[in-house]
């Protein structure tokens, strides 16, 4: 099953290659890694997403929490939560598209950032499976290249990862 | 107090109450060895190799408890270092390794002897730590002392680029009394209500086992599991890493368990109906085949890293802490529950293993002409009257050794029990020797295994540290030798060696005392010998039976009820091995 795990982090240098080192070294899956500093300057976010039947995720979580850089982890998957990804997409436009991609960026509530003669950069947010499918509706010899940020995630309601 | 780098470090080692440093200078670390120059606190044990550096420090740690420290310089210094890092960390040593690296502003640059050596190590340390502030060395010591010791110990490296060292810039010095750590916080006591789950379990067991391991001994914590099972009245079993935490002479202890454990150890995992397994860890040379390990028990583990726990193997009640909180509370709840023990129950249960235990397992030939590996160790035992320090290397030797020589107390067995490191038996024998200078300390070794770390020898020399050892000479990696006879129909594909060097010269060559024992009858009177001679460090080179081996055995993919046996059950009983 697919779990996406949140992990409070020690920003020191290194601490990153802890974690991807600790996925390769046990030969764990993972499918996304974001990172970035927090409101709290020594504190960094992840948000990892992997996956594994019930065994392997709780060793995931045991071994990720072993590391000393480690602050707290959760399991987002184990509750209500909330993810977004952010995707920028250079698409190819031509007279007869631009309108087409137009409305199809404005179905997904997309904004277009970028308009060359020949192409638009769309930027769209959202769940990781909305961004597949914005990406599945536009026409694969359209698309230059696609950035993707990888999913992060936050719980609902007043309860918060925090020190 | 103003110090410089260098001192800096001198200092906070000292203050944090070092007494031995087993190390090998070079560039990156030269402002170090000049502070160490100047004082006498700290005593600097100069080895021949970093490996010996590392298995030294080890072998000390073991054999006290107290953390082996370590200095090696950049490049080579560093990674000759890896390998001792990476057996005190599968064996859970606690151990702290200060690696020079060149200066601040060249790494990177594939400056000279430089490596990475915080990425080389991460795999294989509990943590480590790359110096960028002289004002936070002091700090970052005594972080990596707090690791290194606390929770689950392992080794922690503090690499030091050597602009850190300057001798030049001073700054202010104060060691940390205490440290706390926001990301490290280990578990001390045990969950009360899953201690009472495993109290309730225990007592409600008809084929009961206790399995307990190296935490025990890690733990400090062997008082506690011989009151815990005295009493129970229940059989234990100890792994290879756990000898000696509880007495090996003891009516209860049914021997090591695993690949080369008892028969009877094995037998009775498999059948028991509950184990608790005590700082012990599920490896694979302990369980054989997962699918079939012990199938109709229920299982408690008490282990202090959670990482532990159902990794391997599935338990039923998990309690993580360790493991003597947690055995005071086990015991102090039993003495006050009124029920007991099944004695019933237990008087069967110990009928069926004293069954087991007439198989012999360990049985041997008694009656050969060659040395058997199996005898020179029962000798050992017997001349050191069981108190010796008994370090060892890996192969064949390793396991005659857990298997005859029977340790009562702990910190005696020293050996490389997860990574399995050939050359750990001599340096680590320098390191116990160091540790306690008046007890006899012997390492048991085979000619292949001392040669990975003979340089030491010279090392045992300088330093006074008359350690005996003991070698199997059976003229073959016997314990590779043993796997190509069982499994690929003995073809001993380069498990031998042409040439073997003359141990008794060799010896001589390093200023030793050098002797070689080829007929059973010397072997008893050339320990007398031996170990009379107090301060002198005596190779004996044992020409043992070529083609013995260790017995009995779970080969590869099987489970504990399938040991091989040398003389399978239901064959009539040779006379020669009656
Ligand atoms: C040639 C060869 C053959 C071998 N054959 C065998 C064999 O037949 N039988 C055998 O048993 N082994 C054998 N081994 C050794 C084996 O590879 C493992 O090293 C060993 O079984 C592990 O022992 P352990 O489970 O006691 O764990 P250790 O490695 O000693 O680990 C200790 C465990 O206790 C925990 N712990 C540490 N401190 C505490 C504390 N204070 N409180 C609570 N928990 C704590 C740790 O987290 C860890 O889980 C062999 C090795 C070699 C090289
Ligand atoms: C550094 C290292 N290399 C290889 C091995 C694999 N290995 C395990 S036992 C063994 C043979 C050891 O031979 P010897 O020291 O003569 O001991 P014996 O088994 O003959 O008693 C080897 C090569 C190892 N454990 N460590
Ligand atoms: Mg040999």
């Amino acid at each position: 099953m697919r779990h996406i795990i949140s992990i409070l982090i020690e920003n020191e240098s290194g601490a990153l290659s802890r974690v991807a080192g600790l996925f390769s070294a046990r030969g764990y899956n993972i499918e996304s890694l974001t990172v970035a500093p927090t409101e709290d300057e020594t504190l960094s976010r992840m948000t990892l997403v992997t996956w594994g039947d019930e065994n392997i995720i709780e060793q995931i979580t045991k071994q990720l929490n072993k590391l000393i850089d480690v602050v707290k982890l959760i399991d987002l998957a184990e509750a209500v939560h909330i993810e977004r990804e952010l995707m920028m997409i250079k698409i190819k436009t031509t007279d007869e598209t631009r309108e087409e991609i137009k409305r199809m960026s404005d179905i997904f509530r997309g904004k277009i950032i970028d308009v060359a003669a020949n192409s638009y950069v769309v930027e769209i947010t959202g769940p990781s499976d909305k961004l597949d499918a914005f990406i599945a509706a536009i026409d694969d010899g359209s698309i230059i290249e696609v950035v993707r940020s990888g999913p992060t995630g936050i719980s609902r309601g007043e309860n918060g990862l925090r020190l | 107090m103003e110090l410089n780098g260098a001192q800096i470090l001198v200092q906070s080692l000292k203050d944090e109450g070092v007494e031995f440093l087993f190390g090998y200078p070079g560039g990156a670390v030269l402002h170090l060895y000049d502070a160490l120059f100047h004082q006498q606190d700290i005593k600097h044990i100069l080895v021949r190799h970093e490996q010996g550096a590392t298995h030294a420090a080890d072998g000390y740690a073991r054999a006290t408890g107290k953390p082996g420290v370590v200095l090696v310089t950049s490049g080579p210094g560093a990674t000759n270092a890896v390998t001792g890092i990476a057996t005190a960390h599968l064996d859970s040593i606690p151990m702290v390794v200060i690696s020079g690296q060149v200066p601040t502003p060249v790494i990177g640059s594939d400056a000279f002897q430089e490596v990475d050596m915080v990425g080389i190590t991460r795999p294989c340390v509990k943590h480590n730590f790359l110096v960028k502030d002289v004002n936070k060395l002091a700090e970052t010591v005594k972080k990596a002392f707090h690791v290194a010791t606390t929770g689950r110990p392992g080794p922690v490296v503090i690499d030091i680029p050597k602009d850190i060292t300057d001798p030049n810039i001073k700054v202010p010095y104060k060691y940390p009394r205490k440290v706390s750590m926001r990301s490290y916080n280990p578990v001390v006591k045990g969950h009360k209500k899953q201690i009472r789950k495993a109290v309730d379990l225990l007592l409600s067991a008809k084929k009961p086992m206790i399995y307990s391991g190296g935490g025990v001994i890690l733990g400090e914590a062997h008082k506690q599991l011989i009151e815990f099972t005295r009493l129970l009245g229940y059989p234990i079993t100890n792994t290879l890493m756990g000898l000696g935490a509880y007495p090996a002479t003891d009516k209860q202890f049914v021997g090591m368990l695993g690949m080369h454990g008892t028969y009877e150890a094995n037998m009775s995992m498999h059948e028991s109906d509950v184990i608790i397994a005590i700082g012990a860890r599920f490896d694979d040379r302990v369980t054989g085949k997962l699918d079939e390990f012990c199938p109709y028990a229920k299982i408690i583990h008490i282990d202090v890293d959670p990482a532990s726990i159902a990794k391997n193997v599935m338990v039923d009640v998990p309690i993580v802490g360790e493991v003597k909180p947690v055995l005071e509370t086990m015991i102090e709840m039993i003495n006050e529950d009124e029920k007991r023990p099944d004695k019933k129950a237990l008087v069967k249960w110990w009928e069926q293993i004293a069954k087991w235990q007439a198989l012999d397992s360990l049985a041997y030939d008694r009656n050969s002409d060659l040395i058997k590996p199996q005898y020179v160790i029962e000798q050992l035992y017997e001349v050191t009257k069981g108190n010796a320090f008994v370090t060892s290397d890996v192969g064949q030797h390793q396991m005659y050794a857990a298997q005859f020589y029977h340790f009562d107390k702990p910190r005696r067995w020293i050996n490389s029990g997860g990574l399995g490191t050939m050359g750990f038996g001599l340096p680590a024998a320098i390191g116990v020797k160091l540790a306690h200078p008046k007890s006899d300390v012997a390492c048991v070794t085979g000619e292949a295994s001392i040669q990975m770390c003979i340089q030491e020898l010279s090392t045992a020399l300088q330093y006074k540290t008359p350690v005996k050892i003991v070698n199997l000479n059976n003229r073959y990696m016997g314990m590779v030798r043993q796997w190509q006879e069982f499994t690929y129909e003995s073809r001993y594909s380069h498990s031998y060696m042409d040439t073997i060097p003359d141990f008794v010269k060799l010896a001589e060559a390093y200023g030793h005392v050098g002797m070689r024992i080829e007929k059973p009858e010397d072997v008893r009177s050339a320990f007398e010998e031996a170990f009379a001679m107090k301060d002198r460090t005596v190779f004996m080179d044992f020409m043992t039976d070529r083609t013995e081996n260790v017995y009995p055995m779970i080969e590869a993919g099987k489970a504990h009820h399938e040991m091989r046996l040398r003389v399978p059950p239901g064959t009539p009983v040779d006379r020669e091995l009656a």
